[in-house]
């Protein structure tokens, strides 16, 4: 039961914004498949008396109060960014030109 | 590029517009969605930020109580369904304003779906109302804000790079999306901004936001299509972003139906795709197509447990709910006896609640909406202050109105008192003693000041005495004047019909 094509996987990377040469494309394909067709083996069971489940703690509601705590201040949130400018994040041009 | 459009009532007469309206609001809660910084507007970059806002590996987010408290007052307010059950989700996708790569949203469980709101609009026939079916209101977090660098508009294109303050990242938002709105014909940009009106003055009443939409707490996509008749299945829509206006959401939808209205008759297809509308030029301009489907890769937020609403906090929650505007709008129209005329004026000078609050305070309603609208919306203009920031009291009021009918102060003392309220010298007792304002009852100085006028004026006698009795305005404002005010211009003119014999 092979799902996963080079395509698949080269959509992926694309998504995921990593890059991978297009010749170890199969390779990837062949692990990713190779790992779904593992957690398949699930789907030989019976879950028909099985809810879905998302998260495993049982407890719904659980929130804060609205009321202000600590934060950074902009030295500490700024000190691990590569580039800074006037206090902000300096990140690289966002649209390419057209 | 300004890009071809077709007259509106041709386009309107050839096509059938179909609207759909996603509106984001801010909320107004102390600390962000998932995280306990601040949201309060205008702090210096980067400095109500965390390791939860700033997307920190390791980071977990936690849940504001009021900030699902609010979207579930929302999802009331709008007649909306509010879930048993539901989740957060995961939105992933790359930005250099969402520091996570993904932005935490809902997906397929909103907290509040299948509502709708009533909005009145004037058509041919009068006043008319259509119903707006709302799909969802759904919790999620704000962006951070990009500047860019370079480039000569400090717009996105052409910009060198881009500087990105978080301190916006993670503040709640609640985006409330429409169904498809069909049936307004060539109503539909009336429609678009009424409801967005409406669902501001709703926002407002329940408390959720400021829902300032110059300052971006309320922003409106207007999405848009064309079919040939109503019979036609859906045309492709255009998604117009950055419509930050109400002005602007009508001015949209009605360019966006020409605009669509002249490829279509010229053969071309309308492209799906985001655009960007300009409020100084009038246009919309071309933004990234979604030609790409969006492949969010959407999945249940691990981070974040479900939330179960019982019916019993729903319904606590509900009793919170104050009156639909327009609902009370309507019941005031018929309480105070006003026209629909008086009541939009009244609504547009932001005097409603103000007048209200008179009125409970036992002001009559003629007299509260005439201080209101009148001589306080026009202080209030000239010294650019809004009204609702005026120092006045609907106890100023019911006191003002209690002296002016036992005629110790006339209208002009009247004014002069509040000038006193507005400038904090006090309650109008207080001015009125200090500013000695008390209409002249005495007949004395009265008579004397009649006398001088007409001595000043030796024709104006004669004049009134041979039936022209409009002449006597000029003496009674002779007296007002001498008396500065404080004259019961009624009296004076009685006195002075007394004097010449003569009798109205």
């Amino acid at each position: 039961m092979s799902g996963i094509s080079q395509e698949d996987v080269a959509h992926l990377a694309n998504l995921a914004r990593i890059n991978i040469p297009a010749n170890e494309l199969g390779h990837y394909a062949k692990q990713l498949d190779a790992i779904l067709n593992a957690v398949a083996e699930v789907s030989s069971l019976d879950t028909s008396n099985v809810a879905a489940m998302s998260h495993p703690i049982p407890m719904t509601n659980v929130f804060r109060e609205d009321i202000p705590g600590v934060s950074l201040t902009a030295e500490q949130a700024l000190s691990g960014a590569p580039a800074v400018e006037d206090e902000r994040f300096r990140v690289p041009r966002i649209l390419d030109e057209e | 590029m300004a890009e071809a459009t077709m007259n509106y009532d041709e386009a309107i007469s050839k096509f059938d517009p179909v609207l759909g309206l996603e509106v984001h609001v801010e909320l107004g809660t102390h600390t962000k969605m998932f995280c306990g910084c601040s949201t309060v507007f205008g702090a210096a970059p980067n400095t109500h930020v965390c390791p939860v806002c700033l997307g920190l590996p390791g980071a977990l987010p936690t849940l504001n109580k009021i900030g699902v408290e609010s979207a579930i007052r929302i999802g009331l307010a709008l007649n909306c369904e509010i879930a048993q059950w539901c989740r957060f989700a995961r939105k992933n996708y790359f930005y250099p304003d969402m520091p996570k790569n993904f932005q935490t949203s809902q997906y397929d469980e909103p907290i509040a779906f299948e509502g709708y709101l009533d909005v009145d609009i004037e058509t041919d026939e009068g006043q008319k109302t259509f119903r707006v079916p709302i799909e969802r209101a759904h919790m999620e977090e704000d962006t951070g804000k990009n500047s860019h660098v370079g480039g000569a508009t400090g717009r996105i294109h052409g910009a060198d790079y881009s500087l990105v303050d978080y301190n916006r990242a993670g503040i709640p938002l609640i985006e409330i999306v429409t169904k498809p709105i069909t049936g307004t014909g060539k109503y539909a940009p009336e429609v678009a901004k009424a409801y967005v009106a409406a669902l501001r003055d709703i926002l407002r009443g329940l408390g959720v936001s400021d829902v300032k939409m110059e300052q971006g707490s309320l922003r409106c996509d207007v999405n848009l299509s064309l079919r040939d008749t109503p019979e036609s299945k859906l045309g492709t829509r255009s998604e117009t972003k950055n419509v930050n206006s109400l002005r602007s959401v009508e001015r949209a939808v009605r360019y966006e139906v020409t605009r669509h209205a002249a490829r279509l008759a010229a053969g071309d297809t309308v492209i799906q795709e985001t655009r960007h509308w300009h409020e100084d030029t009038g246009i919309s301009t071309s933004g990234r197509t979604k030609s790409d489907a969006e492949d969010y890769r959407y999945f249940p937020e691990p981070d974040l447990l479900p939330i179960a609403p019982s019916r019993e906090w729903v319904e606590e929650l509900r009793a919170t709910i104050p009156e639909n505007p327009a609902v009370r709008r309507a019941r005031l129209v018929a309480d105070w006896g006003l026209s629909q005329i008086d009541m939009n004026t009244v609504v547009n000078s932001g005097a409603l609640d103000l007048i209200v609050d008179a009125v409970d305070a036992g002001v009559e309603p003629a007299a509260a909406r005439k201080w209101w609208t009148g001589e306080l919306s026009r202080i209030a203009n000239d010294r650019a202050i809004e009204l609702e920031d005026m120092p006045v009291t609907p106890a100023d009021l019911k006191r003002l109105e209690e002296l002016i009918s036992t005629g110790a102060l006339n209208d002009k003392l009247a004014r002069q008192a509040l000038e006193g309220v507005i400038a904090g010298e006090g309650d109008i007792d207080t001015i009125v003693k200090s500013r000695g304002l008390a209409v002249v009852s005495d007949d004395g100085p009265l008579l004397a000041a009649i006398d001088d006028a007409l001595a000043a004026d030796p024709a104006v006698a004669e004049t009134i005495k041979s039936g022209k009795l409009a002449a006597a305005g000029s003496v009674v404002g002779a007296v007002m004047k001498a008396t500065r005010g404080q004259a019961d211009a009624a009296r004076v003119r009685e006195l002075l019909f007394e004097k010449l014999g003569v009798s109205e």
